[in-house]
């Protein structure tokens, strides 16, 4: 699985992306914030504030529920600030 | 069908006003909103933005089908620039194209309020001193501006 972080996510993982073999049982969004979060300090700090932390499968945004059952690229960034 | 560009390269609201209406008999208004880099009085030297490659020009055409369907343009031209940009000079251009003023007014202010909140870019502010400072935060009052669509 591909996951790709923006902004002050990014930052905070301390990398743009990378590919990751994720366990069984990580069926939603929200199971797989969880699941990064036991990985380092780094995620923990990176999604501390869950409800904060936007996310987007293949270029969709998402809501933390969603299934991630088929997705290419989970995307985690901040609230946007474009415009 | 809108025109779409993410791009580093300034625009030139103008030119873009006329590649959209020359030859046209049709078009009887056309709204252009251009948002431009503050300095914040006189603390920025620039802002940085950074977006998400395909998910960017996605999400601003999913928008602007939305616009499409809810007025009767005649065009639509979205423009998004990222990278570092300096104080009076243009991040966003959104150009809408109707028979008449009011789709043209609606649609312009409909394709920014929804860009705001939903299209995957976000700022940085680099400050006068040298310095690279915080990131945006994200304002209520932009999502209050988008629900009010509906």
């Amino acid at each position: 699985m591909k996951l790709v972080y923006f902004a002050w996510v990014r930052e905070r993982v301390g990398k743009t992306d990378e590919t990751l073999d994720l366990p069984e049982g990580i069926a939603t969004i929200a199971d797989l914030v969880r699941w990064l979060k036991t990985r380092g300090e780094e995620y923990e700090y990176a999604f501390e504030n869950e409800a904060i932390v936007r996310a987007a499968i293949d270029h969709q945004h998402v809501k933390p529920e969603a299934s991630i059952a088929g997705a290419r690229e989970i995307a985690f960034f901040p609230p946007m600030t474009g415009g | 069908m809108a025109i779409i560009r993410i791009q580093v390269e300034a625009f030139d609201a103008a030119a873009e006003t006329a590649a959209l209406t020359t030859g046209r008999g049709d078009i009887g208004a056309t709204v252009a909103f251009t948002g431009f880099c503050r300095d914040e009085g006189g603390r920025l030297s620039a802002l940085e933005l950074e977006h998400y490659p395909g998910m960017a020009e996605a999400e601003i055409a999913c928008i602007a089908s939305e616009a499409e369907a809810r007025w009767p343009l005649l065009g639509l031209t979205v423009i998004h620039r990222y990278g570092l940009i300096r104080p009076g000079e243009p991040i966003v251009l959104v150009l809408a194209a109707s028979a008449h003023r009011r789709a043209a007014f609606e649609a312009a202010e409909f394709m920014m309020d929804y860009l705001k909140t939903r299209a995957p870019f976000w700022k940085r502010e680099h400050l006068k001193d040298g310095n690279v400072g915080a990131w945006v935060d994200a304002k209520g009052a932009d999502d209050a501006a988008m629900e009010r669509w509906g």
